[in-house]
């Protein structure tokens, strides 16, 4: 009971973190329709520039400044990063045939990890622990549940951070202008509704949460490489497929249930083939659901 | 557009014209490892002991009149790489090449070393595939996973007695490789150990296998492959409050292992070649390289030694070509290295290497046993 109860909480952090990342997947393909490949190297920059803040605060004795500066400072680097690469390597190619941008996104992933390789260095950069300990969830027969402070931490910006982006999208103008453009992307530009610019904040936003996604990762593990942005970026791309793409409680959930079939499978059935276990998974869900688990049917039209 | 062709064609010709004219009074030598990827603490010793053995060698007049140059590829200890790479030196023309660095690099760029006729000396491939698949052209200068396995076993089985094993490995060439020679032995000595696994390298999250190693009460974690991965297990381990004995190999000799998992590798034991850097034949480059401020630690004189006795041998033959130097270099010896006198056995292993253990203490390897 003590085991399965560590292993829901390893799980769970670690599909927060998915979660995370495959909203910023989720958005981009519900609004234009694209896979962003880069959004994995978005969320690597975002962990970098983390790193970054984080060895210049060394002096700075309050944890949570240190770590709320870290996550202001790299979601506003990483929204320039989201706005300029769709400016750059979409915008031009919007109009073109359905696998330019797709090319054009594998590129920018291939330039953001070459880039942070050289004026970064190849090597791994680690950060001493930052947030110590936790408290003990349950002690059964001297098998102790750890739950740490970062991996509570983890739950909860996450949930603050999703649950202000739902405001956004739900509440707002801007929200408003977004499913529009979701819905329709011509008609809403008939109706007065500015897509280049509603297609920017997307990728502001979706490029913020990857770089809050990157600043928890690089706290919880505390090793980041600029490869990170490649692994993170397919389970969380799995997870947004695994939950219906273009849907956001979707996103969330495909990431929840890749971290705990991750934890779960490691934890009864092999170390080994937990990577095998997600994408049968995922290949069992899409055989019976093909739009995901929360995904609507799109009516193609012909 | 005819200029822009106009413009190439001059460029690749220029570069030919420069390319060709030095290359007449010189001999190039290769050096390829991860110069990138989570093995690139490892590239730079590679280079480090590499250069300053080049820069020896030519301050003393070069091999047979002619100077060296060092050519460098980059493997990232992928074998896919390692190959291209391997291609690379060959059509550069190098005449041996220190390397490669990871035992699943080194094997499949043997075959095009060999297929080419140039010697190849890996200061660190240990798994014993490397030079037991009977190319004429593959030696090392440090020892063999099945020394290495056998030396972390027995000292397990003498220091740890009745401790709960678990034997864990990367699933690369070179981790499973070392953790089944320590499977192996531990068997033979009569210790069963109670877990085994393989995880992926790469990972960042390991959190479900360390609750798994709480839960079945291990005591000592073995763990075949790099330091990356191990800095990360003990880092979470000790986030979920595991702290067993940890054991590993001569990757785990890296200081970026420290940096990667902090505190938490405090006492983690690894075996590793003798420390060359103590001995006396390595004074006089040791105190070069602390001059130009570079560590003389870890493979740094392993790869010095690759190229030092190429040259000696090469000097012997009166050739730099690769079947004669490999002749002289199986035939011939001991040569004297910086890792004291080298004597190559008809596979091209060094003959009697030895294992150390180590253990890792305030952020630095401390020499535990000799033997």
């Amino acid at each position: 009971m003590a085991y399965a109860l560590q292993q829901l909480v390893n799980g769970i952090t670690l599909g927060m973190i998915y979660g995370l990342i495959a909203v910023g997947y989720t958005m981009v393909y519900g609004i234009i329709g694209m896979i962003n490949f880069a959004h994995g190297d978005v969320f690597m920059v975002g962990a970098f520039v983390g790193i970054i803040v984080l060895t210049a605060l060394t002096g700075v004795t309050s944890v949570p400044m240190g770590i709320l500066a870290a996550l202001i400072l790299s979601a506003g680097v990483c929204a320039l990063y989201g706005f300029s690469i769709e400016r750059v390597a979409y915008r031009p190619l919007r109009g073109s045939f359905r696998l330019a941008p797709l090319i054009s996104a594998i590129g920018m992933s291939i330039l953001l990890e070459n880039y942070v390789q050289t004026s970064q260095g190849a090597l791994e950069r680690a950060i001493p622990v930052a947030v110590p300990g936790g408290f003990v969830l349950m002690n059964e027969n001297g098998f102790v549940v750890q739950l740490s402070w970062m991996q509570i931490a983890i739950v909860v910006v996450t949930l603050v951070t999703l649950g202000i982006f739902t405001y956004i999208v739900t509440k707002t103008p801007l929200g408003r202008s977004m499913r529009a453009v979701e819905q329709d992307a011509k008609m809403a530009a008939l109706l007065g509704i500015d897509t280049n610019r509603t297609i920017s904040y997307t990728f502001i936003i979706g490029s913020a949460l990857a770089a809050v996604a990157g600043v928890m990762f690089l706290l919880y593990y505390g090793v980041i490489d600029f490869y990170i942005g490649f692994n993170a970026g397919i389970k969380a791309f799995t997870a947004a497929v695994l939950g219906g793409i273009g849907s956001l409680p979707g996103a969330v959930l495909g990431g929840l249930l890749i971290g705990l079939i991750e934890a779960f499978w490691s934890g009864y059935a092999t170390v080994a083939y937990k990577d095998v276990a997600v994408y049968s998974i995922l290949a069992i869900v899409l055989m019976f659901m093909p739009t995901g688990l929360l995904g609507r049917n799109d009516i193609e039209k012909v | 557009m005819k200029k822009y062709l106009f413009c190439t064609a001059a460029t690749l010709a220029l570069s030919f014209a420069v390319a060709a004219a030095p290359a007449q009074a010189q001999t190039k030598v290769g050096m390829a490892g991860p110069l990138t990827g989570s093995n690139a603490a490892f590239g730079v010793q590679q280079k480090v002991g590499a250069d300053q053995a080049v820069a020896d060698i030519n301050a003393k007049g070069g091999v047979l009149g002619k100077k060296l140059v060092e050519v460098v590829q980059d493997d990232a200890c992928d074998p896919k790489q390692a190959v291209t790479a391997a291609n690379q030196l060959v059509s550069d023309g190098v005449v041996m090449v220190d390397g490669h660095f990871c035992s699943a690099s080194s094997i499949p760029a043997s075959k095009v070393y060999t297929d080419n006729g140039i010697l190849q000396i890996s200061p660190a491939s240990t798994n014993p595939n490397y030079t037991d698949d009977g190319s004429a052209f593959t030696f090392r200068t440090c020892g063999r996973d099945d020394q290495q396995g056998k030396v972390a076993a027995e000292y397990i089985a003498k220091h740890f007695k009745g401790a709960k094993i678990a034997v864990l490995d990367d699933n690369s060439t070179y981790g499973k490789g070392i953790a089944d020679q320590v499977r192996m032995n531990l068997k033979k000595l009569g210790i069963p150990d109670a877990y085994d696994t393989s995880y992926t390298a790469g990972d960042k999250d390991y959190s479900a296998l360390i609750s798994r190693l709480k839960q079945q009460g291990i005591t000592l974690v073995y763990i075949g492959g790099y330091y990356a991965d191990a800095g990360l297990i003990m880092r979470g381990g000790a986030a979920q409050g595991y702290t067993p004995q940890y054991f590993s190999e001569d990757a785990a000799q890296a200081s970026a292992l420290w940096q990667v998992a902090g505190p938490a590798a405090e006492g983690m034991l690894f075996t590793f070649p003798p420390p060359a850097e103590v001995g006396s034949a390595a004074a006089a480059v040791v105190n070069e390289l602390k001059k130009a401020n570079q560590d003389p630690s870890g493979y740094v004189l392993y790869s010095y030694a690759t190229i030092q006795v190429w040259a000696e041998a090469a000097k012997k033959a009166h050739s730099v070509k690769g079947s004669l130097v490999s002749k002289e270099l199986k035939a011939g010896g001991p040569w004297p290295s910086v890792l004291g006198p080298l004597k190559f056995d008809s596979k091209g292993d060094v003959v009697d290497a030895a294992y150390a253990i180590y253990k890792w203490h305030n952020g630095a390897p401390v020499l535990i046993t000799a033997k």
